[in-house]
């Protein structure tokens, strides 16, 4: 069992997709249900995961398995080449975790053809699951490839008054850059060949020992970086994130903002550093000023927002630009610290999208002039999204501090210093906007009469926000659980990074993660 | 005359060697005849004895796979795996169109019986084509194929577009072919003989004449009739009018089956023969490659109409084949052969779609009359889907795996910017395939919205194209391994 769990869990949604496709259509409930059903078996069925402690002293991967796909002799060789170090464990629980409350958010936002929004979701699961896990390039290819389909309809059916503009412009976005990873991909597998290294398909841990010329690098690592980059969103390419986030249905926007963004950032750490450290190093400033760019400019956009859900689109891009500023600064704080984050903005966006989806549920609209006083209405509901409020913004005891406590500690210890600076100004930005936004909606009068008699959050809707909660206070106050998972990996990834050089760098002492959180 | 040279060239006939064109060439012609016995406007039992014959020619083309090849006729043709994976594209294309024309037929009231047996004459053409190991076989098939094509082409007689299509690519056709035919007789006027190889030999020995103006010359007229059949710019202009006024099943046809001929013909004449050349067309066709792909794509964005639009993509698609013709190295030419595979199922699939999808006249083929057609009409829109994602090249399907095959072999072979044009125009087609579904899922039905009826052959040959490009998608290692098999 356990050596074939993550193919099960990966393709097990595929499964449950087809049995919803024979479904009756309009059984809404019996649809709906049976696909929540399918996400929680695939999160339970991914926990042992979480709990193996392998994880805690090794970098190696592990629950490998290898079939060979194709094999044309002399012309390629792919394989099905799967497995999890502590970099993807928290990705794909975060995908397990997060997609049962994405289906249970839309027992009420969802009421035209569900069954092809349940079975787009399951799709969805099932490529995410498979673009982290994979260990063989041209595997990863097709599943990154794959989940564009199921998002693009999602928000080209489901979506706003907008959707059909964003949907196809999230789709060009995205498979442009993906289009010239492509190229580099198949190049690197040649350059591999003919440099007559020992390799196994499009395996990436035999491509991580090769070496290459810095100018090769470069191109490389430009087409893959700028793949990675789109998906993001970094700034200036983060235009489709505003408009697919805000005209995506709830679901939609909670799974693009919780997992979907993470797959530029996790490329980021997983393909074009260690595959390319040297072009790596030489693109780190530019990388890291537009990490910062997308810092404060994502986060002064976000303030000037009307609509509270474009307002956390462009929170998406500020938070994002933490990520990668942490993941830069190439030290163990900082890639700790942007993991962290991943799962932290998982949490806390995918929870202001859901918050969103009560608020439009209720009043179907989302412009924060519409709204003022809620707290007096809907007490419950005030409390939870002044949690989430402060986790994002990153107050002391939620998740949010850690992540960029990490991410800033990190990038003052590396050459990155300046740009922490800068970045330090985000931290107050996000306050601002955050803070003011739910002043505007929560506090006050209620003057607009239609807010008077809004119902409180219902069991369903608590539901949803407990599991979330729980993460906020959990990774806020003991991360120590997450981050020692994750350790072996980032320290391999620091290693691989830096010992392939040809210049000699000098080791800067740095002080052990878990000292620093006991 | 003498006898001994009668005795040798009848001891050289190897029935063999031609026995998938000759099964359908006899079948034909007794179609053919059954049709002239057959009442009027009864053209179903007609269309299976066509399959029927199809199916034979596809046990005679598989049951040699990899066995030992067979020569005939002097020299002048050869079954080997690379005809045989040839036929077997040229099969199925025939397979599908036929499955999706008796009832478009009889919607559009042409019940022409006719019409079987002439796809199976153009399909012995393709067949002849690509097992031509001598200049004039591979003219003889081409003749074949076009003719019959000439006539399909122009099947609604009382149709102006279809008049037009006919005559347009009858002229332009038969002009083409005058290019071809002279350069043969300069290539012919240089080495003294038509056979493929020897020509190739007589090279190695004459590396003068290599650079020697007539065959330069004779290698241009050459290309230029090729690339008139493959739809390659700049003699694509015939394409969309033609591909937009023939009845839609000939229009998916004519895309696959004989495009795939003259890439079989082409690549065996530039390769066998003209191989000493290679520096000189890799240059030409990486100019032509990227100018077809290009002018497809963009052009393609334009149209409202489906099937022009198809018509143009298919343009594209010629150019993205044409990129492995450029690479020249094994990867690439089994990359081709497995594309127009690929290209085969995708393309008809979405054709097919298309057969039902039309009203009589096919003035509702446009993206307008297309707005809601997916939920309308789930089955054909999930179809449509799938084929159009294979046509944009996404995984998991074969446009995908195909064009991974030829991309591969054009970066193996060093022509890295190739690739990334190659790339860069798939990312703009993108953006036509999208607003088909656009129109398909993402926008209120038209008021007047008419369910289609689903019509069996069409339906099966939808079903049978999906699963060509999920299977050629998802495991692609079998059929690639056969098109690696396949290099002469």
């Amino acid at each position: 069992m356990t050596e074939h769990l993550l193919s099960l869990l990966t393709f097990l949604p595929l499964v449950g997709m087809i049995v919803v496709l024979f479904l009756p259509r309009d059984n809404g409930p019996l649809l709906k249900g049976c696909t929540l059903v399918v996400t929680l078996i695939v999160f339970l069925a991914s926990l042992p995961l979480a709990f193996n402690d392998v994880f805690k002293t090794s970098a190696e991967m592990q629950y490998v398995e290898f079939v060979k796909w194709i094999n044309i002799g002399d012309y390629f060789q792919m394989n099905y080449f799967v497995g999890i170090d502590g970099i993807s464990l928290w990705l794909v629980m975060l995908t397990t975790f997060i997609m049962p409350i994405a289906v249970l958010s839309t027992w009420n936002a969802v009421d035209k053809n569900i069954k092809g929004f349940m079975a787009l979701s399951l799709m969805l699961e099932t490529a995410m699951l498979g673009a982290f896990i994979s260990l063989d390039l041209f595997l990863f290819y097709i599943f990154w490839e794959l989940m564009l389909i199921p998002m693009y309809f999602m928000i080209g059916i489901w979506g706003g008054k907008n959707r059909i503009y964003a949907a196809v412009k999230f789709f060009i976005y995205t498979a442009v850059g993906s289009l010239l990873m492509l190229v580099a991909i198949i190049y690197i597998y040649y350059h591999a060949v003919q440099s007559g290294i020992n390799i196994d398909g499009f395996s990436i841990l035999d491509f991580y020992n090769m070496s290459m010329e810095p100018e090769l690098q470069t191109l490389l690592f430009l087409a893959f970086a700028l793949s990675f980059a789109i998906k993001v969103p970094m700034f200036p390419v983060h235009t489709w994130l505003a408009d697919a986030h805000t005209e995506a249905p709830t679901a939609g926007s909670v799974i693009l903002a919780a997992i979907l963004l993470k797959m530029g950032t996790y490329g980021y750490v997983r393909f074009a550093i260690p595959l390319f450290p040297e072009a790596t190093q030489q693109f780190l400033p530019y990388l890291a000023l537009l990490a910062v760019i997308g810092i404060i400019y994502g986060a002064l956009v976000a303030m000037m927002q009307e609509d509270v859900k474009k307002l956390v689109a462009y929170s998406s891009v500020s938070h994002l630009g933490f990520v990668m500023l942490g993941i830069f600064a190439l030290n163990i704080q900082g890639l700790a610290g942007g993991m962290l984050q991943m799962i932290n903005h998982g949490i806390s966006t995918g929870a202001l999208f859901l918050i969103v989806g009560f608020i439009y549920e209720r009043r179907h609209t989302r412009a924060i002039a519409d709204f003022g006083g809620l707290a007096k209405v809907m007490p419950v509901f005030a409390t939870v999204f002044m949690i989430i409020t402060f986790s994002s913004i990153g107050l002391p005891g939620t998740n949010g501090f850690v992540g960029e406590f990490l991410i800033l500690m990190g990038a003052f210890a590396s050459e990155l210093r300046w740009f922490a600076v800068f970045a330090t100004t985000g931290v107050i930005f996000a306050a601002v906007y955050m803070l003011w936004m739910f002043q505007r909606v929560m506090f006050g009068k209620v003057t607009n009469p239609a807010n008077e008699k809004l119902d409180d959050l219902s069991m369903r809707e608590m539901a949803l926000m407990l599991p979330l909660l729980l993460f906020v206070f959990w990774i806020g106050i003991y991360p120590n659980v997450f981050l020692e998972k994750m350790n072996p990996s980032l320290e391999n990834l620091i290693k691989q990074s830096t010992s392939k050089q040809h210049v000699a760098v000098v080791e800067v002492e740095q002080p052990s993660l878990l000292t620093l959180n006991k | 005359m003498d006898t001994s040279l009668v005795q040798q060239a009848i001891d050289n006939v190897n029935f063999a060697a031609i026995m998938p064109a000759l099964i359908l060439c006899v079948v034909g012609m007794a179609a053919l005849l059954i049709g002239v016995f057959s009442k009027r406007g009864r053209t179903f039992h007609i269309s299976l004895i066509c399959l029927f014959g199809l199916v034979a020619a596809g046990v005679a083309t598989v049951g040699g796979w990899n066995q030992p090849y067979q020569f005939g006729f002097s020299g002048h043709v050869a079954l080997d795996n690379f005809a045989r994976f040839f036929n077997m594209t040229f099969i199925i294309g025939s397979i599908l169109t036929i499955l999706m024309s008796d009832d478009y037929l009889k919607r559009e009231g042409y019940p022409i019986s006719e019409y079987y047996p002439l796809i199976l004459f153009t399909t012995a053409g393709a067949m002849l084509m690509a097992s031509g190991t001598d200049m004039m076989t591979i003219f003889l098939g081409l003749e074949v194929l076009s003719v019959s094509l000439y006539v399909l082409a122009g099947l609604f007689r009382n149709q102006v577009r279809s008049n037009e299509a006919g005559l347009k690519y009858f002229l332009l056709g038969a002009f083409s072919t005058g290019f071809l035919l002279y350069g043969i007789a300069l290539i012919y006027g240089v080495t003294g003989t038509t056979n493929l190889t020897d020509i190739g030999n007589y090279f190695i020995y004459h590396p003068a004449l290599l650079t020697n103006p007539m065959t330069i010359a004779g290698m241009l007229l050459l290309s230029v009739g090729f690339l008139f059949k493959i739809g390659a710019a700049p003699f694509h202009m015939w394409a969309p009018d033609v591909y937009q006024g023939a009845p839609t099943p000939i229009t998916a046809f004519m895309s696959a089956g004989p495009k795939a001929a003259a890439f079989a013909a082409f690549l065996r004449i530039l390769l066998l023969a003209l191989g000493g050349l290679e520096n000189d067309w890799t240059s030409l066709l990486w100019v032509l490659a990227v100018a077809t792909m290009t002018i497809g794509n963009v052009i393609a964005i334009s149209q409202t109409d489906i099937k022009r639009m198809l018509a143009y993509s298919s343009i594209s698609h010629a150019g993205y084949a044409l990129v492995g013709i450029v690479a020249a190295n094994e990867i690439g030419i089994s990359g081709i052969m497995f594309y127009m595979l690929a290209y085969t199922f995708m393309n008809l699939g979405a054709f097919a779609v298309l057969t039902l999808a039309g009203k009589k006249g096919e003035n509702n083929l446009t993206l307008d009359g297309f707005a809601g057609f997916g939920f309308k009409q789930p089955f054909l829109g999930v179809a449509m889907t799938i084929f159009l994602f294979s046509l944009m090249g996404l995984p998991p399907t074969a446009g995908f795996a195909g064009k991974f095959y030829i991309f591969a072999g054009a970066v193996k072979a060093g022509y890295l910017w190739l690739a990334v044009i190659g790339v860069l125009n798939s990312a703009v087609s993108l953006y036509y395939y999208l607003r088909v579904m656009v129109y398909m899922y993402f926008r209120d039905p038209n008021e007047e919205f008419e369910w289609v009826a689903l019509k069996t052959g069409a339906v099966i040959s939808i079903i049978l194209a999906i699963i060509g490009v999920l299977y050629l998608g998802i495991l692609p290692g079998g059929v690639m391994e056969m098109a690696k098999l396949g290099l002469f």
